[in-house]
């Protein structure tokens, strides 16, 4: 999977967040080793869409979701947002851009602050960017908080530890719609949470794009999961592209072998299905300190040759907006 | 180290010919809980029986007992403010009144369990085979070096690669799969005829789930071991157990061979939780069915039903009588409800809800209702459920 290349992109004008030749590294003590984290990845978002982001731990996914927002910084490539090249900017023309970009984590007890209150929270973002006077923020936050269904009343003087998972994720997206954004990058948001509270995390989500107006990414490891919320979903393996496709085209005709052994992995909830211990890709993925050559894929791929140890695949078109990076597609 | 004298004397009352019957038979258990805000119910007069080689999956929420249920089995739950009552047989002999001497008996070499987080569940600062062996020495009467031949074989049976060379590694040169690879080499390390599962690939990846998953079904054959599966998503234990319960508020309120559950579920709470699970089938952007609410306040559980203030199919009698465990047409299916899925008594209740404007009612979409449930009938008016999306909870209230 290597997966380089920009056939996916659609046309820069009608991106909202358009990302091109994005590398991030991190240096391994002195050692001169460099973890391979993101390697020349191309992504784009269209204004309202959903852009799902999946693989495995240790994919990059997480990493690609920091560099748009500059929690890191890439080594190469661009990240042009609303005509600015974000990797570009820096100190008070990166914050003047910020509150447009907010983030969503996967823990939600420990991403609220427990020393302070539910309202303080949600309102620090409008507090910090003069957002109205004091009235305008306090009906902000009732607004937000209520669209959430947190009683703002009986809620907002609280503080997070007495509220259960579900509830501070809540909390969480309150505060990250309260500065009127335009895009949310939502990092696994639904991972630590019960299959019940899931999904009425993944219906509030919906809700609040349709709401506000919204452009999300969501980056999560669960197919279906990001199938569910998706209007395109990319599969990435070891910081690179596999495959891009709108979510009913790719569950149904996977064309990377990638792609189709995590969806042979999810167990179904139907005990006529007896899961296949052949299926899927045995062993882990690799360090990415040292990435195979070539097709990263290629270790655990049911399909390599040897031009895919010499050669990276590009991204190509397979069918109507349907991109691929293997050698081999199925 | 050697076992010492008074853990043999223990080990002997385990040691006669096993009796007839099941392996594991509990009978009413309760655990309780004295808390500062009064007494939680955690397991509340939980029945079942486990037979050898066979596979119990435990489904529930957050919150509904099922984890409080495996440690009370096995007896691993702290002794003060604890109180267990009921009984617990292993191989036909009562273990609820067992000392700790007799429990450490049976622990490892009879029963043992793989815990949900491998990231914290090892020890960071001893070497992956020192931790083998330590369990191996601790309840197997045979030298180091056998030990240690041991711990080999089992690292290689659980598919770590390069084992020789893992064995002299700490956890943290390991990922997340691998050191739950571990967890299970360990707790398979003497041969247990019962294994608990507690959420064994909750922290892991799909793919690395399904690896998992087929090592623990591989070894459970091989072994002819019966395992106790606890899990909250209902996708886990589908292909992989032989017989299901849900726990709700620290009771059973559904158990069937899994079969029968699937096809034939009974307690709305079944239905609730296999709706909530977003579907690779369905197109992307439907609505998933939440369950509204949360899962009871076990210190102050609501009368009658503990599951009708989210039960779309709630009436009087459910806030008032709390229905038993009764068999539905087969005596190993059984539920614990008064108006069951399937029944037109259920049809009645569910569209005297909807008139009422109950909100779990109105969110109810009968499209997907898995099939052999379908008893939909058409005239049902389509009900817009874009404005509940989500739910509306109230911080710390009843719902």
């Amino acid at each position: 999977m290597a997966g380089s290349g920009t056939a996916h992109l659609r046309p820069s004008e009608e991106a909202l967040l358009r990302i091109e030749g994005l590398v991030v590294e991190f240096p391994v003590g002195r050692s001169g080793l460099k973890v391979h984290a993101v390697s020349d990845i191309s992504l784009d978002v269209l204004p309202g869409e959903t852009l799902g982001l999946v693989g495995e731990s240790g994919c990059g996914k997480s990493t690609t979701g920091r560099a748009v927002m500059q929690l890191v910084r890439s080594q190469a490539g661009s990240v042009d947002f609303e005509g600015h090249d974000l990797t570009k900017l820096k100190g008070e023309e990166l914050r003047q851009v910020r509150p447009k970009l907010q983030m969503i984590f996967q823990d939600p007890i420990s991403s609220l602050n427990p020393r302070r209150r539910v309202r303080d929270i949600v309102r620090e973002g409008l507090d910090i960017w003069k957002i109205g006077d004091e009235d305008a923020r306090n009906a902000k936050v009732t607004e937000v908080l209520e669209a959430v269904g947190i009683d703002p009343e009986t809620a907002g003087p609280r503080r997070p530890h007495e509220f259960s998972g579900g509830q501070c994720q809540r909390i969480s997206i309150a505060r990250a719609v309260a500065t009127e954004p335009k895009l949310i990058i939502c990092d696994e948001p639904v991972s630590a949470l019960d299959v019940s509270v899931q999904a009425q995390i993944i219906n509030l989500l919906q809700d609040m794009k349709d709401r506000y107006g919204l452009t999300l990414i969501f980056i999560a490891h669960d197919l279906a999961v990001v199938k569910n919320v998706s209007d395109r979903v990319a599969v990435m393996y070891l910081g690179k592209i596999c495959e891009v496709a709108g979510p009913d085209e790719l569950y149904a005709a996977p064309r990377h072998p990638y792609t189709a052994a995590l969806l042979s992995a999810i167990p179904l909830p139907d005990p006529t299905v007896r899961p296949k211990p052949t299926e899927g890709v045995g062993g882990e993925i690799p360090s990415p300190l040292a990435p195979p050559s070539g097709c990263r894929f290629r270790t655990r791929c049911p399909a390599a040759a040897e031009v895919c140890a010499q050669e990276e695949p590009q991204v190509r078109e397979v069918g109507s907006d349907h991109f691929v990076a293997c050698h081999f597609p199925l | 180290m050697r076992k010492s004298k008074k853990s043999a004397d223990a080990a002997a009352r385990f040691e006669t010919e096993p009796a007839e019957g099941p392996l594991l038979q509990v009978v009413d258990l309760h655990t309780h809980f004295h808390t500062g805000r009064g007494v939680a119910r955690a397991v509340d007069g939980v029945t079942l029986s486990l037979e050898r080689g066979q596979t119990l999956g435990v489904v529930g929420e957050s919150g509904s007992g099922k984890t409080v249920l495996a440690r009370s089995i096995m007896g691993l739950l702290p002794k003060s403010n604890v109180e267990r009552t009921g009984s617990i047989l292993f191989e036909g002999r009562e273990i609820i009144d067992a000392s700790n001497d007799e429990l450490r008996a049976l622990w490892g070499s009879q029963m043992s369990m793989v815990f949900q987080d491998p990231m914290t569940s090892l020890n960071p600062v001893m070497k992956i085979g020192n931790q083998i062996t330590e369990m191996i020495l601790q309840h197997l009467d045979v030298s180091k070096k056998y030990a240690g031949e041991l711990a080999l074989a089992q690292l290689k049976a659980v598919g770590i690669p390069e084992a020789e060379r893992r064995l002299k590694e700490y956890p943290h040169q390991m990922s997340g799969g691998m050191r739950q690879r571990i967890m299970i080499a360990i707790a398979i390390a003497c041969g247990p005829k019962l294994l608990f599962a507690d959420e064994p690939t909750t922290a892991l990846d799909v793919t690395v789930q399904a690896q998992i998953l087929d090592l623990l079904e591989e070894q459970q054959r091989e072994r002819f071991m019966a395992m106790i599966l606890v899990t909250h998503d209902l996708g886990v234990v589908a292909g992989r157990a032989d017989e299901i319960v849900v726990m709700y508020a620290g009771r059973i309120v559904e158990k069937a061979p899994t079969g029968l559950l699937f096809s034939d579920m009974r307690h709305p709470y079944t239905e609730a939780l296999l709706r909530s699970i977003p579907k690779l089938s369905a197109p992307s952007h439907s609505l998933l069915q939440a369950i509204g609410g949360r899962p009871p306040d076990i210190v102050n559980p609501p009368t009658g039903c503990k599951f009708s203030p989210r039960c779309p199919y709630v009436h009087e009698k459910c806030t008032q009588e709390e229905p038993p465990l009764v068999d539905a047409t087969s005596p190993d299916h059984q539920f614990r409800c008064w108006t069951p899925v399937g029944t037109p008594e259920n049809r009645a209740a569910l569209e005297a809800n909807r008139a009422a404007g109950l909100e779990s009612a109105l969110a109810v979409v009968e499209d997907v209702l898995p099939a052999g449930v379908s008893t939909a009938t058409e005239t049902l008016p389509q009900v817009t459920t874009s404005h509940l999306r989500g739910g509306t909870i109230n911080p710390k209230g009843s719902v």
